[in-house]
């Protein structure tokens, strides 16, 4: 093991946070939907990585049209991928979920599964299964440390991720907490039966959900695939279970929480690569969900749940 | 104008955006290069389809409800296959469950090898589905990593043969157990969690598992797997305490020392089949003893118990039913039906690897249990025999089968959520 370094360690925590924050961002679709409706939206990575892929589309699109200026490449890789997330978001709530509602719990739980499989393997078949790779679009970055020993290197693209994180999870905290549709949200979350009497359009505020988690997903989507810059088919299984387990960790149904969930998750997976073993990421994020539904299920910012009878 | 036409063009908006960038549009790699590529004029034939049926459909959907709803009252109700009379019903039943042994039995004698390889392939899922029937269709707990305790009843015999030398027979009781101890160990902890956490634990479980078995190289092999595990002998009767035969092999010379060939032992000529029959034969056996002993536990205080909870829970706390216990019994009893269904399938195929218990596993089991029908043992049967003779039926359609998989789990949901041959249990009801 070698000696302590500083720099190596900053270096870790600034990936750790770089990839929690898309967890986060993912994360959010999982609790805004749970808090609404108590259900596992299992669909929900695959939305992701068709966010991805849509971002590809339009990266490449716009790189056939000899669009070159970056600024407006991001824009419009972010306004298409979020508009086909979302929709698809919207059509996966009204064909497989909406008609399961107010039954047993686990029926639009198998559902979802199933649509999982299929928007899987519906990406697989028309655009194949290998990976596909675009170019580095931003590269560069500010470095730290003596020229002899390690760097820190702090990437654009990581301010990019940092900067839209925090820009998008702003934007819908303030959404949530001042427009008429979030207050509108927040009291469908609080009681859905009542909210119904007060005539609220219910079915419209979770429809509403499903495209704004979605729309978030496209968001982490693009900003992934701009910094990893390959993508596949089968991301969105692996990537759903960690966001998931993002926003069970920072308490299911609180907005504060996937974010800081997701940070967490980002960090701890960061570290284990960095000091541990690369291959035993994943066996510690599954392993930190056990622990945290063992001690504390309502996570680190969640409610405790009160059963109804 | 009908009133229907906002929202009808709208679900064909979202019809063509959520198939033309995926379907209509093709990444390609020229070299080192990314195009992009329309998709084939299929596709955008199928797209148009698409969009239209969508929207007409949504257009004339108060037309087309109605006319159904006529049809549906003026055509005479269905007969139902089943007599109404409960008692009946279960004669039925158990006729069908006879009529289905005898067949098996026949079977390996009927048809050819490799009929009877998939056979043996179809028991397999049989015996899983049949396992998992009682986590998730009678105890009602989703577990969504139920292949854990499949891998971790294959490498139980691969690693017990290839590190101590048990035989086949001797690590069949021993991977059970050892995935029962799994699925108590993972159980105690977790069974208290609601049930969507529930689900969401075992698919972690289920992934931390195989990627254990994937990187502990030294001990599993990694990604490379296993391989040369025997197949399982016939135990010989003692005739001759000279000979001293310990196990009878189906291979055409034996492999290890005291084994004798099957076919010198009976002076019958060699004959490549007899293998195949007789791995069919054990999974037969395993099988009718696990529906034997999932029709006990059925009837026993537990089995209702699993049941009770199932459909109200609070309602058994209030009658004083230990609740992690029972939830405790079906998980680690189910698991150990997955840890058998393992051993045999090391036995089967002489090579494992983690390729062969990844989530898609899980979902295929899940798949069984609920196209079957939660809780219900015929239906579940059915559903395996048809999972799995489906797809080496339509093999042309091989591409299409993971993406009707998904859509047939979603279908089965809103059309027919108990299942294909739903559970039926003794009621009785006060008249009135």
């Amino acid at each position: 093991m070698l000696a302590f370094d500083p720099f190596y360690f900053a270096q870790q925590l600034l990936n750790g946070l770089t990839i929690g924050s898309t967890y986060a961002l993912i994360a959010i679709g999982y609790t805004m939907v749970y808090g609404i409706i108590g259900m596992i939206n299992f669909a929900h990575g695959e939305i992701y990585m068709i966010g991805m892929y849509s971002a590809f589309v339009a990266i490449t699109g716009m790189a056939a049209f000899g669009i070159e200026f970056l600024p407006v490449i991001f824009v419009g890789a972010l306004l298409f991928a979020m508009l086909i997330s979302s929709t698809v978001g919207w059509a996966v709530e009204r064909v497989a979920y909406r008609p399961l509602r107010g039954g047993n719990r686990l029926i639009p739980l198998i559902s979802a599964i199933g649509m999982s499989i299929f928007l899987q393997n519906y990406v697989r078949l028309f655009q194949g299964s290998s990976d596909v790779a675009i170019p580095h679009l931003l590269s560069g970055g500010y470095t730290f440390g003596a020229a002899d020993g390690f760097q820190t290197t702090l990437s654009y693209m990581q301010i990019l991720i940092f900067v839209t994180t925090i820009v998008s999870m702003g934007a819908l905290t303030l959404f949530i907490a001042k427009s008429r549709m979030g207050r509108a949200c927040r009291a469908v979350a609080e009681d859905l039966k009542m909210a119904n009497l007060l005539g609220i359009d219910t079915n419209r505020v979770i429809s509403f959900t499903f495209v704004i988690g979605a729309a978030l997903a496209a968001v982490a989507g693009v900003l992934l695939g701009m910094y990893y810059g390959v993508t596949n088919p089968y991301i969105g299984f692996i990537a759903g279970l960690k966001a998931f387990t993002a926003a069970v960790l920072g308490g299911i149904g609180s907005l504060p929480g996937a974010m800081l969930g997701g940070i967490i998750l980002g960090i701890t997976e960061a570290m284990t690569s960095a000091y541990f073993a690369t291959e035993y990421k994943d066996v510690v994020a599954f392993g930190l969900l056990v622990l945290i539904l063992l001690f504390r299920p309502t996570g680190i910012l969640g409610k405790p749940e009160v059963e109804k009878i | 104008m009908p009133a229907t036409l906002p929202f009808a063009a709208f679900t064909a908006l979202v019809t063509f955006l959520v198939s033309f960038p995926i379907m209509g549009l093709k990444l390609v790699k020229e070299g080192t290069q990314l195009t992009l590529q329309s998709g084939t004029p299929g596709a955008w034939t199928f797209i148009g389809l698409a969009v239209l049926t969508v929207f007409l459909f949504q257009l004339f959907r108060p037309q087309i409800a109605g006319a159904t709803a006529g049809l549906r009252s003026r055509l005479p109700a269905m007969p139902s296959v089943m007599p109404e009379d409960e008692a009946q019903k279960a004669r039925i039943e158990r006729v069908i469950l006879w009529v289905l042994i005898g067949v098996a039995l026949i079977f390996p004698f009927a048809s050819s090898r490799g009929a009877v390889d998939l056979a043996t392939l179809v028991l397999i899922y049989v015996m899983l589905g049949l396992g998992l029937n009682i986590v998730v269709g009678l105890a009602g707990l989703l577990d969504l990593g139920y292949v854990a305790f499949y891998a971790v009843g294959a490498y139980s015999y691969a690693l017990l043969n290839e590190y101590f030398g048990l035989s086949f027979w001797a690590a069949l009781p021993i991977g059970g157990l050892l995935a029962a101890t799994f699925g108590f160990i993972l159980g105690f902890p977790v069974l208290r969690l609601r049930g969507d956490y529930l689900a969401i634990v075992t698919l972690g479980f289920g992934e931390i598992i195989r990627i254990l078995l994937n990187n502990w190289t030294s001990v599993t092999g990694g990604p490379n797997g296993i391989g040369g595990i025997p197949k399982p002998t016939l135990p010989a009767i003692q005739t001759d305490p000279e000979l001293a035969v310990v196990g009878l092999e189906f291979g055409r010379r034996a492999k290890e020392a005291g084994n004798v060939p099957f076919h010198e032992y009976f002076g019958i000529a060699y004959n490549s089949s007899y293998k195949v029959m007789f791995l069919y034969i054990i999974a037969l056996l395993l099988v009718l003893a696990t529906v034997y002993v999932i029709n006990r536990l059925m009837r026993m205080p537990v089995g209702r118990a699993w049941e009770a909870l199932r459909e109200d829970e609070i309602a058994c706390r209030s009658l004083g039913l230990n609740r992690t216990a029972i939830k405790l019994s079906a998980f680690t009893i189910g698991a150990s039906f997955a840890g058998f269904a393992g051993c045999f399938f090391a036995a089967r195929q002489g090579f494992i690897s983690p390729e062969s218990f990844t989530f898609i596993e899980s979902a295929i089991i899940l798949a069984i249990v609920v196209l079957g029908g939660m809780g219900s043992q015929l239906g579940v049967i059915l559903a395996a025999v048809l999972m799995t003779i489906l797809p080496e039926v339509a093999r042309e359609f091989a591409e299409y089968r993971m993406l009707m998989f998904g859509l047939v789990m979603v279908v089965m949901m809103i059309w027919r959520p108990e299942g294909l041959i739903p559970m039926k249990r003794p009621k009785l009801e006060l008249a009135q």
